[in-house]
């Protein structure tokens, strides 16, 4: 599924926070968004299905194949959310309903958007939720679907968080720092994950982060925020190598002042 | 314990913790049966030398904080001891820790959540030297702090509110070093942190330590940091320290299997 966004404005409270962004997503593509705390990448994504904040103004276009997404109504905008676009957040601790069990949580996309065309009975409903759960990695299906988010450990949490946004078989995925919260081992499996169930099925994927080695594994194309402002889009490499705007140069020297390189 | 503290490079050792345990008993399952206990801690002995660095490191889980508690005298062990240039350090009324709170200095991983929002930068710098009693111009100790760690002395009356991230992390640093105490230990010090204010507070971190001749605990599972930082590492797994020894030789040719896998997932740069 295809994204073009042409400028792109947020604004709240008379503040400028996003400011004439534009950039495209080809179907299939990994798209990343980098820059510091307050550059504008969350809110950016956020807004593209009306979900920044009720104080936030959002002018511009995005055209999701061909169904502009700016303007939209709330109504129209539900049909869209976790159907053909599907989100991953930063905290999947807060991402879950603590109250619901993990089968019930996965499948509540399915039953909001799935329930017009097929309507599922509630055996159906649960195997689909027993797959899914299979189909992230997670141990013992059958019997996970029963379980509460506060049994699982924060991988195992994030994991259900992929399910849950990709339940519906989305084209777009929209991933919202989907790894900061976890360690390295961890981080490194969940990576690989979105790897292999993104390019499995196809399905494009903007992936805000503002760690640039995370970023190198999982994307094409990376556009740098600065200050509500793109100040720079190309290949993950070329940037790495060849940086020309200074926001990017200094954000590649200080990641390679801190960062693990063997040699 | 007999055996020798670990891997101590020359330095002679200001806190050496031996043979440390914590268990855990988990709520009970069934009304019939006691609750499992979980070894949080098991067996572990961790030293820092005077001026060394040393780095904890492990996945969520490991025991790297419980451990780094029991160092702290901040939670009971179930097992073994921590001394503290060569006294013993066991947790109990605060009065009788106040010689070992004078030496130590803390600072946590998130310094949204750890300055109190209603007290003065003043105030929370401050604070260590009241509850220290420490002896001197509390004022000129903590303008003289503030100065270190690169803040002003016009700052001290505003609140942390008005403070981005690094800045309030070096007002951490500056409460966790105003009383000049020996052994820095820090949780996570960096990992709130954005990318270029981590490079940032590295280096402050690194410059303080030389310095002050400060002896420093690093627990992070940040593999860059405590290779910057750390003359010797400490690797944790499942509540047991599995390796240990200096930095290059551990992160570059680690030993043992879980070690080998940590430094694997760390995402590098090409």
């Amino acid at each position: 599924m295809s994204l073009i966004v042409t400028g792109l404005t947020v604004t709240i409270g008379g503040r400028t926070v996003v400011d004439d962004l534009s950039f495209t997503v080809a179907d299939g593509e990994r798209f990343g968004l980098i820059g510091e705390s307050g550059s504008g990448k969350s809110l950016t994504i956020l807004s593209l299905l009306g979900l920044a904040p009720e104080a936030a103004h959002v002018t511009g276009s995005a055209v999701l194949d061909g169904t502009e997404l700016i303007g939209l109504s709330e109504e129209e905008l539900a049909t869209i959310r976790g159907n053909r676009v599907g989100m991953v957040f930063q905290d999947p601790q807060s991402a879950l309903n603590p109250l619901h069990r993990i089968g019930r949580q996965i499948v509540e996309p399915l039953r909001l958007h799935g329930g017009r065309n097929e309507r599922l009975s509630k055996a159906e409903l649960r195997e689909r939720a027993v797959e899914a759960v299979r189909e992230v990695g997670l141990p013992d299906p059958e019997s996970l679907v029963d379980a509460y988010p506060h049994q699982l450990s924060g991988g195992q949490r994030q994991r259900v968080g992929i399910a849950i946004a990709l339940a519906c078989r989305p084209g777009l995925l929209l991933a919202d720092e989907p790894t900061t919260a976890l360690d390295v081992t961890t981080q490194a499996e969940i990576l690989a994950l979105f790897e292999r169930l993104v390019s499995s099925r196809g399905t494009s994927l903007v992936f805000v982060t503002h760690d640039l080695a995370v970023l190198s594994q999982i994307a094409d194309d990376v556009a740098v925020l600065s200050a509500g402002h793109m100040v720079e889009r190309g290949p993950v490499a070329t940037l790495l190598e060849a940086p020309t705007h200074p926001v990017t140069r200094g954000l590649v020297a200080a990641a390679r002042a801190t960062i693990w390189s063997a040699s | 314990m007999t055996a020798p503290s670990p891997g101590l490079g020359g330095s002679s050792p200001l806190l050496v913790g031996s043979g440390i345990g914590r268990d855990f008993t988990l709520p009970r399952q069934s009304l019939f049966t006691p609750g499992a206990t979980r070894h949080a801690v098991v067996d572990a002995s961790l030293s820092v030398g005077a001026s060394e660095s040393v780095g904890l490191i492990g996945e969520s889980g490991s025991g790297k904080s419980t451990l780094v508690r029991i160092l702290l005298a901040l939670a009971p062990a179930s097992a073994g001891t921590v001394r503290f240039d060569g006294r013993p350090v066991t947790p109990g009324r605060a009065a009788s820790l106040r010689w070992f709170r004078r030496q130590t200095g803390v600072v946590l991983q998130d310094p949204y959540a750890s300055l109190d929002p209603r007290m003065t930068v003043e105030a929370i710098v401050g604070e260590p030297l009241r509850a220290l009693d420490i002896a001197g111009s509390h004022r000129s100790l903590i303008t003289a702090m503030l100065d270190r760690v690169g803040l002003s002395a016009s700052m001290l009356d505003r609140y942390p509110h008005e403070f981005s991230g690094g800045q309030r992390q070096r007002i951490a640093l500056a409460r966790a070093l105003v009383h000049s105490p020996r052994l820095l230990v820090g949780d996570e010090p960096l990992s709130a942190l954005d990318v270029t204010v981590r490079a940032q507070i590295l280096e402050l971190l690194a410059t303080l330590r030389d310095d002050m001749g400060l002896s420093l605990l690093i627990v992070s599972h940040d593999i860059g940091l405590v290779d910057h930082l750390c003359d010797r590492v400490a690797v944790m797994q499942a509540g047991r320290i599995v390796e240990q020894g200096a930095t290059s030789a551990v992160l570059r040719s680690p030993e043992h299997a879980y070690t080998r896998r940590l430094i694997a997932s760390v995402p590098t740069l090409p």
